[in-house]
């Protein structure tokens, strides 16, 4: 792949993504849309959702899931949803150390299963979806990265996720799909700390989620390469047994798996699962 | 000041008296040159000083008239806003205090509490570039001749004040400054150490051949240190001369209250004196023109009746209006046609029956008056 | 007991302690127990105690001390204590050798704008540590304000590096030790420099030969400060240099990423270095700060 076409991909990308958000957009106003997303989710819970409804989810979801709380109030008149967004690790330990949350989405099925090993999930949980990783470089992509054996140059700035976090065993199931050996100068503690070294430009270049790019906007470019396909991380969610909210724990799930829902994390970068 | 200071004072005084007139211009070039000027907020301390080779003088006032501060600023530490310092000829006034030949025992010696004895003396010459065994061997010679040779090892919050004291001479000494001060070296011992380290300080300073000027606000200090006093009074020079000069002439009511005399100004016709509003005194001096005059407070004999058979022709009518122990004897101070402090003997006072309110006739003779030129 | 008691308790225990106090009349205060501290300031002092004390115990309660000496045998707790413990002093240096004298300005030198400088430097105390990792990208960065020409004149890069970490460290601690040192001199006698300079000492002499020897036990009480919270420094050095095991990943930076797969490793070394910053606090306790 050369850089012209890629480049050229990215703008087509971020055209998309516009052109997805205004969808969205409509899809909030259309009445009909959101009647029906009611109708779904009543029509399987005990009853109409109302109240509160806690959402833990992974930051790579921030964006998206902030667009879908906003639908899923729109829809549901009544209701509101807060969110914790943060690495998947704490979330879940926050979890079963007693949080009070209605639904956890998470960035690995890893750190998905420590809930349910606890017993804090109610049902399974369920691929929602899936996320691929991408090289994020500097702007221009002045080192002229085309690939992930490139990032071995030892003259390279390179950040990885640290391995106890699911984009850095994802970054390292990718390198060992590639049998490459990658010193990164630095392994942070998440995948934003990863890409903001690379946005304040004192890394050249980091191994992060395309949504994580996509969200950077024109702040770093995206590269991407062949050994992500090894390399793609699931992302559960599950409704939580200590729910106090159930109904709408569920109708947000509902919102979450269904077209509506995966029109705006596709929108963002996310894969289909 | 006890009263065992007054008498030593009035002996000290009429030692000296006999030296003569003010001992002070310094010889051209040589000695200390100064006009101290120094301006803060609404104080302004403005202070000539000429001090010869070999003299020692004595800046004396009340707290607050500027002493320290003219010793600061001869010391540097404090800048001048304004007249000049010149120290054997050479200008000193832009001079940062460690470039000048000038050596301070502070009031509280302030020795360096980590330092030894010893260390505390060699730190001057160390500081003028001798090598540390060059000035260990200097101060050793120097707490040798304040026979505190045995203290050398010491810190000095093992020494006791009289050593503490006797250090901090030396370590001022130990740089061969050209211009000793002393600010109230004397003032944080106690009265028996006093007396022992005064008399061994008036022995060192006798002995030093540069410029030394001290500060006290003790005028028995003042006397048995210094060749000759300046009395500062608000920032300004209000007196100077010898002590035997000063004593024997106050001229403010500060001085006259310090050696414990009666001061009036007035206008004298012969050997009547017309005080500024109050009374007259008859004295024994025959003069003309603004004049001061001056009586012990011993000169006072009361009475509680008019007394008739008496030659006093000083005689006024008062009222006590306060009594205090003076050593062994009885201060009354006496308000009325002529405030004066009076003097008696515990048993006088007790026979005369005297307590606050009580009306006197207080008599002076007039032998025992003192008048002088204003 | 106030501390001037001290000498004379301390003297109690070595020679029959135990009978003279039993001589004090019943009721007082002092060696015989909480008696007579009044209720309103003791139980909120109790509470204080066991509000500090308590997570240390639950901290021991959930060590898992079977595992602990394969844990602590691993060559990567080695090398991140050896690393927190070469950063933290190399630290505490840097802000002896900076901060000790910009105190000393604070404390002698009228100048205007005193205040706010003074308030600037207490900055880095209020300051979340990751935003101070960030100003210091900004500054010190490769593409830092700073940070451009030291790279650009001297080829010097601090992110990513072991200096990098002492930097984060420092700017973080140092605040410490120039409020201490800066306390102790306004309560030092300046005096002391002046009969230095009468003596014929520059300032720098008079403050290198008197005023820093009656400032030591500030200065080494502050250097204490400083050097325990560049030990537990984390979110400053995770920002600014990184985390990459023996070159910038000290252990408050392992604890956390342990903290995420394996609690029991980040309790282990919570462990390690609990222990060593209480057994280095106590050993300096003793040597220095009772000096004070």
């Amino acid at each position: 792949m050369t850089r012209t076409v890629r480049r050229t991909r990215r703008i087509v990308q971020v055209t998309g993504v516009s052109a997805a958000a205004l969808l969205a957009l409509s899809a909030c106003a259309s009445s009909d849309d959101s009647s029906s997303a009611g109708s779904d989710s009543s029509a399987s819970a005990s009853g109409k959702p109302s109240g509160t409804v806690t959402v833990f989810a992974a930051a790579s979801l921030k964006e998206s899931f902030t667009t879908l709380g906003k639908q899923f109030e729109k829809a549901n008149p009544g209701t509101k949803v807060t969110f914790s967004f943060g690495g998947s690790d704490s979330l879940a330990a926050s979890i079963t150390g007693g949080a009070p949350a209605d639904v956890f989405a998470a960035a690995s099925p890893k750190t998905m299963k420590i809930v349910t090993d606890a017993g804090g999930a109610a049902g399974s949980p369920a691929t929602f979806v899936r996320n691929q990783l991408e090289i994020a470089t500097l702007p221009g992509n002045p080192d002229k990265v085309d690939s992930l054996k490139d990032l071995t140059d030892s003259k390279l700035k390179v950040v990885l996720c640290a391995k106890e976090v699911p984009c850095g065993a994802a970054a390292q199931k990718a390198l060992d799909a590639g049998k490459l050996k990658l010193t990164p100068v630095s392994y942070e503690q998440d995948v934003k700390a990863a890409l903001t070294k690379v946005e304040l430009k004192e890394a050249d270049a980091a191994v992060v989620y395309q949504t994580d790019v996509k969200a950077a906007g024109g702040k770093v470019e995206g590269v991407n390469f062949p050994e992500s396909a090894d390399a793609v991380n699931d992302y559960p969610i599950a409704q939580l047994k200590d729910s106090k909210n159930a109904a709408a724990a569920k109708a947000f799930i509902e919102l979450v798996r269904s077209a509506e829902g995966q029109k705006v994390l596709t929108s963002a970068g996310f894969l289909k699962p | 000041m006890t009263d065992l200071d007054k008498t030593d004072l009035d002996r000290t005084a009429h030692g000296t008296a006999a030296d003569g007139a003010t001992a002070g211009a310094a010889a051209a070039g040589e000695g200390l040159d100064a006009r101290l000027v120094v301006e803060r907020g609404d104080f302004r301390l403005d202070v000539s000083l000429a001090v010869a080779p070999g003299e020692v003088v004595a800046l004396l006032g009340p707290n607050g008239a500027g002493k320290t501060t003219a010793l600061r600023a001869l010391a540097g530490l404090v800048p001048l806003t304004g007249g000049r310092l010149r120290l054997d000829g050479t200008d000193l006034d832009r001079t940062p205090p460690e470039s000048r030949p000038v050596g301070v025992v502070f009031q509280d010696y302030l020795l360096f509490p980590h330092l030894t004895a010893l260390d505390n003396v060699a730190f001057g010459p160390r500081c003028h570039g001798a090598t540390k065994a060059e000035a260990r061997t200097q101060a050793a010679r120097w707490l040798d001749r304040m026979g505190l040779a045995a203290h050398a090892g010491a810190k000095p919050r093992r020494l006791s004040g009289g050593q503490a004291q006797r250090v901090a001479v030396a370590r001022a000494l130990a740089t061969h400054p050209r211009l000793l001060l002393l600010d109230e070296p004397l003032a944080a011992l106690d009265a028996r150490t006093r007396l022992e380290v005064r008399a061994q300080l008036r022995r060192h300073l006798a002995e030093f051949e540069a410029v030394a000027v001290l500060v006290t606000h003790d005028p028995l200090d003042a006397m048995v240190l210094a060749d000759r006093l300046v009395v500062i009074e608000d920032g300004q020079v209000v007196q100077e001369g010898t002590p035997g000069h000063i004593a024997r002439h106050p001229r403010t009511d500060y001085i006259a209250h310090l050696i414990g005399l009666n001061l009036y100004r007035g206008q004298a016709e012969g050997h009547t004196v017309r005080l500024d509003g109050g009374p007259a005194i008859t004295t024994t001096e025959d003069l003309t023109g603004p004049v001061f005059v001056t009586f012990p407070p011993t000169a006072v004999t009361l009475y509680r009746e008019r007394p008739s058979g008496t030659s006093a022709r000083n005689l006024w009518h008062c009222e006590v209006a306060g009594l205090e122990t003076h050593g062994d004897q009885i201060r009354a101070d006496l308000t009325g046609e002529l405030p004066l402090a009076a003097g008696l003997t515990t048993v006088a006072a007790a026979e005369l029956g005297l307590h606050p309110g009580a009306e006197v006739w207080a008599a002076v003779k007039a032998a025992q008056t003192h008048a002088y030129p204003a | 007991m106030t501390s001037l008691d001290k000498p004379d308790a301390a003297a109690d225990t070595l020679t029959g302690g135990p009978r003279r106090r039993r001589s004090h009349p019943p009721g007082r205060t002092g060696s015989g127990g909480f008696r007579g501290a009044p209720l309103p300031l003791l139980l909120p002092a109790l509470v204080g105690l066991a509000f500090l004390i308590v997570p240390l115990i639950a901290l021991l309660v959930r060590t898992p001390w079977s595992d602990l000496p394969a844990q602590l045998t691993s060559a990567a707790v080695w090398q991140a204590l050896r690393l927190s413990l070469l950063c933290a002093t190399a630290a505490t240096a840097v802000s002896l050798v900076i901060g000790v004298p910009l105190a000393w300005l604070l404390a002698r030198v009228e100048f205007p704008g005193r205040g706010l400088v003074r308030a600037l430097v207490t900055l880095p105390l209020v300051l979340p540590p990751v935003v101070g990792g960030v100003a210091l990208l900004s500054a010190l960065g490769r593409n830092g304000v700073v940070g451009k020409w030291l790279d650009a004149w001297f080829g010097i890069t601090l992110p990513f590096t072991t200096a990098g970490v002492v930097v984060a460290e420092a700017f973080v601690a140092m605040p410490f030790l120039v409020i201490s040192v800066e306390g102790t001199l306004r309560a030092a006698d300046p005096r002391f420099e002046e009969a230095a300079t009468t003596l014929g000492a520059s300032r720098f002499t008079a403050f290198r030969r008197v005023t820093l020897p009656l400032i030591a036990p500030g200065i080494a009480a502050g250097a204490v400060l400083a050097w325990a919270r560049a030990l537990g420094e984390f979110g400053a050095t995770i920002t600014f240099a990184g985390n990459f095991p023996g070159r910038t990943q000290t252990m408050p930076l392992a604890v956390y990423l342990a903290l995420q797969s394996d609690p029991e490793a980040a309790i282990a070394l919570s462990l390690v270095l609990l222990a060593v910053s209480i057994a280095v606090l106590a050993g300096l306790r003793d040597r220095w700060m009772t000096a004070s």
